[in-house]
């Protein structure tokens, strides 16, 4: 049987690549992504939890994450479609002016 | 022991298709990676006595969400990032913060290993202390999300709502009316 701690490890591997993501990619779609592995790294402790505990209430608010995640997957792409618009880029550092 | 092969398996699955998504210019590759990590934990979830959430997995995730990060990037055309720029300009690239950073990140993760394998609770087996079917039952868990989670449950559908009409307004051509 698995130990719960290499979950959790393996949890902690996932939101650490998620943050490098989100710090060292100059793509807004990628920087995107990366905050999908994260809520995922995020998820995957809810529900090994819920199994070591022997509760449902893990893989239940695992569910209202997934229903946020799609949220702002939705509104982060519509904020991306219309910076493009705007900049024809998706770099970041194209987005520094808060006017123009 | 088939439990421990496809444990890390899936593991390796997941850790290495999201390292790729990182690693990618090509936000294309990207997303059909961040699919197979997806695929991976799916598979995490299987094992660990969670069968709607790894299929809630597949089908939201793999299947509407990711789709809909595709249709973006085939809609935009993106183009792939300019590697030489980024290699000059980018502020964790300057000689002094790239080393310290390093060390830092990882002894942070040197820190969690230790103190996640510290913790003896945490290193018996996961499903030891409990029995699989009080967590592996789909009716116990609409049961518990419409009776004890009503709130929660209604206050989500106004959050798709509110994100439904701002992906709306904010997608929108300006001199459209």
């Amino acid at each position: 049987m698995i130990p719960l701690s290499h979950y959790l490890i393996l949890s902690a591997t996932l939101f650490a690549i998620g943050a490098a993501g989100v710090f060292l990619r100059k793509n807004l779609i990628t920087i995107l992504l990366s905050v999908e592995i994260m809520l995922n790294a995020v998820n995957l402790t809810f529900v090994a939890f819920s199994r070591f505990a022997g509760d449902l209430d893990g893989q239940i608010i695992t569910f209202f994450v997934m229903t946020v995640a799609a949220a702002e997957a939705a509104v982060g792409l519509a904020l991306v479609i219309a910076l493009f618009r705007h900049r024809e880029s998706l770099n970041p550092d194209a987005f520094t002016s808060l006017k123009w | 022991m088939p439990e421990i092969i496809t444990f890390y398996l899936f593991a390796a699955l997941t850790v290495v298709a999201s390292l790729l998504v990182i690693g990618q210019r090509n936000p294309m590759y990207s997303v059909m990676l961040l699919i197979v990590s997806f695929g991976g934990l799916s598979g995490l979830y299987i094992q660990l006595e969670a069968p709607f959430v790894a299929v809630a997995q597949i089908i939201i995730y793999a299947g509407a969400i990711m789709v809909l990060f595709l249709f973006v990037v085939m809609l935009l055309n993106a183009p792939k990032e300019d590697a030489a720029d980024w290699d000059r300009t980018h502020p964790l690239r300057q000689p002094g913060v790239t080393r310290w950073g390093t060390v830092l990140a990882g002894l942070l993760i040197v820190q969690l290993t230790t103190a996640l394998l510290a913790v003896r609770e945490f290193n018996t087996p996961v499903g030891a202390q409990s029995d699989a079917s009080t967590v592996n039952s789909v009716h116990d868990m609409g049961r518990s999300i419409f009776t004890r989670h009503t709130f929660a449950f209604e206050a989500t559908s106004l959050l798709i709502l509110v994100a439904m009409v701002g992906a709306v307004v904010l997608a929108r051509r300006e001199g459209d009316q």
